[in-house]
Parts: structure tokens; C-alpha cells; sequence
């Protein structure tokens, strides 16, 4: 798509400048986060010896408990915003059309509220009966299930829409039993939208910060809270590697439950556009 | 369909929302009740008032605000300008760029925040060559941007910059080339083909893609935090101060009820803009 530079040096310039903006821009960071998480002595500019002391420290003691804290709560999450998300969504596509736009707002409002307040919600809540959940590590469950599910309903609902829908009324009509069609007619057409849902519902949770750090209990920090704790104590390389096994982990498992598809779809449920 | 053949389908129905109504209906019902609440166990309007005479509270609401909206502008700025250059200048691995953007959304803000730190902060790689480069130890004492108003604008302008890219990529896809090309061979030079052709057709994206980044730099709370920025107190880190420093949970929930206002408001605008953008 060149249509408009004709002229070719005046494209390389421009080609150049977008670069060397996006490298400085977004790739530096990243750089230098990862070039923290192995410098040993960095007293001038750039550090002087490398270690991999830092990544080793991120992997004993709390900082290890807490990237197995946030693995299990994205894991779990994960798994329980998609059950409430899917089966949201299924419901909400049988509704009337006004019903189904309640159903979309309620669904879909936990991302335009701010973390924080819905963390001071949950622990307000949670602190008295009848639901005593205070202190508790189900808490922090429940918190990623109410930031995560919006995600999954949103894929879901983005996959409802492209199905087939003549493929399950001829599953019914041939004598399927509704539950039956579901799981082997609908679910697995919705596959590749859940499985997109899921990547970015892990990876959001694995990062969660402002909720999590309302509720957690003490002595469960999930990474992100103990990533905070260390840094702000300034224990900034170790909290640096630990970012960086975070992030390994997330884009680990990004790249497990999406390799099969386009990233750029997958990106897109983060429009929470419901459509 | 027939409610007599499966009596059990309301109940298969209404699970999502009852338990969507138990871990988020519920717990917003009880904040909203902790802000109206008295000391001495009546309810009334008591806490709401003090908080919203505060000169905390209107600090922290133009503050939220006036990061936002700076974000909001240089993420617009930035993001059009890297699209454009992304689709028009087509350079090597432009494809795999814009792709690449999608994949930096699942990385978690604060970390934009710790990476800045080292980068720019008071004993970060940019800080510690400008200081040499000044030598002296009077410049050396000098404190970096970072811990301010500017470093919050740059950290939230670095992670939120691809939201305006994406829907702006994916409205350079659709235009219409032959549009382009009849506009370039009737005389129109590149500059007003991008005036007159292309940015008018951008306008729905760069509104859906600014208002959501409006929308997610007011909620933003990690950056803020871990930047451990101390004089920029916005309204998620009022309400943090109030309820973990403080334990003034009352307080707490009635700043909070005004800050999901502002953004449940921001979001229901947002989805309007959103319909009209083509998908």
C-alpha cells in the first residue's frame, strides 16, 4: 500500500523514522526491562557484568510462590469466567433483542469500571456476612472471574454471531436433545473464539494488579503484588526478573492456546465491543 | 421453547446471572450502601459531602483528568502517525509490526512503568548519560522526570498507543485505493490526499480508539503505583490510600462510586462511538 509516497527515497525516510520511533518507543523498554533482569553491576549507563543471579533469586523463596499464586489464579480464572462468559452468552442469544442489551451492559461493565473499585467492592462485601470471604484465597479467584469474564462473554458472543445457525436447528430436527447439540454442535464451532478468550483472559489475569492488591490475602501475593512489594522496597532487579518470568509464562501460554490462529483476532476481544 | 417438556430451563437461565449478581451486583450494592453509611449506623449523606468538599477529592479528579486527556492526545498523535506510516511508507516486516501490536496489549501496564524506571529514573540508563554529559554533582542531584506528572503521560502514552493503532490499521485496510489513486492522478498532492482522502475516513476509528484509551488511562492504576510517583494522586489511588493506608473504607467507597460514575459514563459514550465505526 504505497499509493501515496511515489517517490522512493522519501519512503525509505519515512520507513526509517517509523522504526526507529516504534524501537524507541516500545522496544526499549522491553529491552531494558530484560537487560535489568541480568545486569549485575550497573552503576554507569549500562551495566558492566551480567548475572543470571536475579532471574535465579525470582525462582526461591516468595518471589516463586507468588508466579505459582498467579499461574494457578489465571488457570482457575480462566476456567471460570469462560463457563460464565459462554454460558452468558448462549442465554443472552435466545433473549429479545432489549433483554439481550441489559444482558450486554451487566456483562460487559466490569471493564469500564476501574480495578480498584472493584477490588474495594469485593472486599467490602466479602468482609461481612453472610459471605465471609475476607482473607481468603477464593477472593482472589472471584476477583479474576469478574475482571476476566467480560472477555469471554464478549468471544463468545463474537462467535455466536459467525455460527451456522442452520448446522444445530438440523442437529435438532434429527433428534438431538439440546445439551447434546451444545457440546457437540455449538461448543466446538465456538472453539477457536474460546480458546482466543482464553489466551487473553490468562494473560490479563497473569498481570492484574489493581484489584488483586485490594483483596489478596497475606502470604498470597500473586506475582504482580510481589513484582510492587519488591520494587518498592527497591529490589528493582529481582523484581525485574520476576517480570520477566511473568511475562515468559504469559506469552508462553499465548502462544500454546493461540498458535493455530491470527493473533490479530485474538487481540481484538480486548475492544470489549460486545458486537 | 415449550417450558412444560423442560421445567428446568429457567434455572439453567438464570445461573450466569445469579452468580454475576452474587460477585458483582452484590458487592457494588454494599459499596454503594459503605459510602451512605454513618458512623453511627444510620445512613446518610454525611461522607459523600465531606469527600466531595475536599480539596483531595478535586485534586485527584483533575489530576485523573488531566493525565487522561494528555495521554489520550499523544496516544492519538503517536498512534496515527505510526499507522500511517506502517500502511503508507511499507517498509520490511510493516506486517509483522502491526501484528506485533496486538501482542504487546497482553502485556500488564505496570511493567511499562518498571522498564520506564530503568530507562529514564533518577539511576536509569537516559538519566545517568545526562548527568554525566553535565558533569557536574549539582546536576547529578537533579531528579528525573519520571516521578511526575510527564512520566505517568509518557508511561501511559507507551502502553496505550497500540489501542489507537489497531482500529486505525484496520481502517487504513478498508479504505478504498482507488480512491487514493484517483485523488494522486487529479494533481492532489500526498499531503492533502491525506488531509482530504485518508484522514476523514479515520475519523470513526480514531474516535472508537480515543475514547477507549480515554476511558482505560482514567481507570489506570498500576503505572501510577509502581512508578511510585508520590504528588500525582489520582482518583484509584485516592481510593487505594484510602482503604489499604488509611482503613477508611466509607471514604473509600463513596470516591469510588463517583469513579465508576465518571467511567461507566465514558463507557457508555465509547459504545455509541463504537457503532458508528465500519467493522
Amino acid at each position: 500500500m504505497s499509493e501515496l509516497i511515489h517517490s522512493r527515497p522519501a519512503r525509505r525516510l519515512l520507513a526509517g523514522i517509523g522504526l526507529i520511533v516504534t524501537a524507541i518507543v516500545f522496544g526499549l523498554p522491553l529491552m531494558t526491562l530484560l537487560l535489568a533482569s541480568i545486569a549485575g553491576e550497573w552503576t554507569r549507563a549500562l551495566p558492566t557484568t551480567l548475572t543470571v543471579a536475579h532471574l535465579r533469586a525470582a525462582l526461591g523463596g516468595t518471589p516463586r510462590a507468588a508466579l505459582w499464586h498467579s499461574l494457578a489464579t489465571g488457570i482457575g480464572a480462566t476456567i471460570g469466567a469462560l463457563v460464565l462468559g459462554v454460558w452468558g452468552a448462549l442465554v443472552s442469544r435466545r433473549a429479545p433483542a432489549p433483554v439481550r442489551r441489559g444482558i450486554d451492559a451487566l456483562f460487559l461493565m466490569p471493564v469500564a469500571i476501574p480495578s480498584v473499585s472493584i477490588g474495594l467492592a469485593l472486599l467490602v462485601a466479602f468482609s461481612r456476612p453472610p459471605l465471609l470471604l475476607n482473607g481468603t484465597v477464593a477472593l482472589v479467584g472471584i476477583t479474576h472471574v469478574v475482571l476476566v469474564t467480560a472477555y469471554a462473554y464478549a468471544s463468545a458472543q463474537a462467535g455466536i454471531a459467525r455460527l451456522p445457525a442452520a448446522v444445530e436447528d438440523m442437529a435438532g430436527s434429527l433428534g438431538a436433545t439440546p445439551s447434546r447439540v451444545l457440546v457437540r454442535v455449538t461448543l466446538p464451532l465456538l472453539l477457536p473464539q474460546l480458546r482466543a478468550a482464553a489466551a487473553l483472559g490468562f494473560a490479563l489475569s497473569m498481570g492484574e494488579l489493581g484489584a488483586t492488591i485490594m483483596v489478596y490475602p497475606p502470604g498470597w501475593a500473586t506475582a504482580p503484588v510481589e513484582i510492587f512489594s519488591l520494587t518498592d522496597r527497591g529490589a528493582l532487579f529481582t523484581g525485574a526478573a520476576v517480570s520477566v518470568w511473568l511475562l515468559a509464562g504469559t506469552f508462553g501460554a499465548l502462544w500454546l492456546f493461540d498458535r493455530r490462529r491470527s493473533s490479530r483476532r485474538a487481540g481484538s476481544a480486548r475492544d470489549f465491543s460486545g458486537t | 421453547m415449550e417450558l412444560a417438556r423442560r421445567p428446568w430451563r429457567p434455572l439453567v437461565v438464570s445461573v450466569p446471572f445469579v452468580v454475576l449478581g452474587i460477585i458483582f451486583l452484590y458487592p457494588f450494592a454494599l459499596l454503594t450502601v459503605e459510602a451512605f453509611a454513618r458512623p453511627d449506623g444510620g445512613y446518610g449523606l454525611g461522607t459523600f459531602a465531606a469527600i466531595l468538599a475536599g480539596h483531595a477529592f478535586h485534586g485527584a479528579l483533575f489530576a485523573t483528568l488531566r493525565i487522561a486527556l494528555t495521554a489520550t492526545a499523544a496516544c492519538l498523535g503517536l498512534g496515527s502517525a505510526l499507522a500511517l506510516l506502517i500502511r503508507f511508507a511499507a517498509f520490511p516486516g510493516a506486517r509483522a509490526l502491526g501484528r506485533l501490536v496486538d501482542v504487546y496489549l497482553a502485556f500488564p501496564s505496570f511493567l511499562v512503568a518498571l522498564s520506564l524506571t530503568f530507562l529514564y529514573g533518577n539511576s536509569g540508563v537516559v538519566h545517568t548519560l545526562w548527568t554525566s554529559a553535565l558533569g557536574g554533582s549539582a546536576a547529578a542531584a537533579s531528579r528525573s522526570f519520571l516521578y511526575g506528572f510527564w512520566g505517568v503521560v509518557l508511561a501511559e502514552v507507551t502502553y496505550y498507543t497500540p489501542f489507537v493503532m489497531r482500529p486505525v490499521l484496520a481502517a487504513l485496510d478498508v479504505i478504498d485505493r482507488s480512491q487514493l489513486e484517483v485523488a494522486s492522478s487529479l494533481g492532489e498532492r500526498p499531503w492533502g490526499v491525506l488531509r482530504r482522502v485518508v484522514i476523514p475516513e479515520l475519523v470513526p476509528a480514531l474516535i472508537a480508539g480515543g475514547s477507549l484509551c480515554l476511558l482505560l488511562t482514567m481507570n489506570e492504576f498500576g503505572i501510577i503505583l509502581v512508578m511510585g510517583v508520590k504528588d500525582v494522586i489520582t482518583l484509584p489511588m485516592m481510593i487505594y490510600g484510602k482503604a489499604i493506608d488509611e482503613f477508611d473504607y466509607p471514604a473509600a467507597s463513596a470516591v469510588a462510586i463517583c469513579n465508576v460514575a465518571l467511567s461507566l459514563g465514558l463507557y457508555f459514550t465509547y459504545r455509541q462511538a463504537l457503532e458508528r465505526v465500519p467493522r
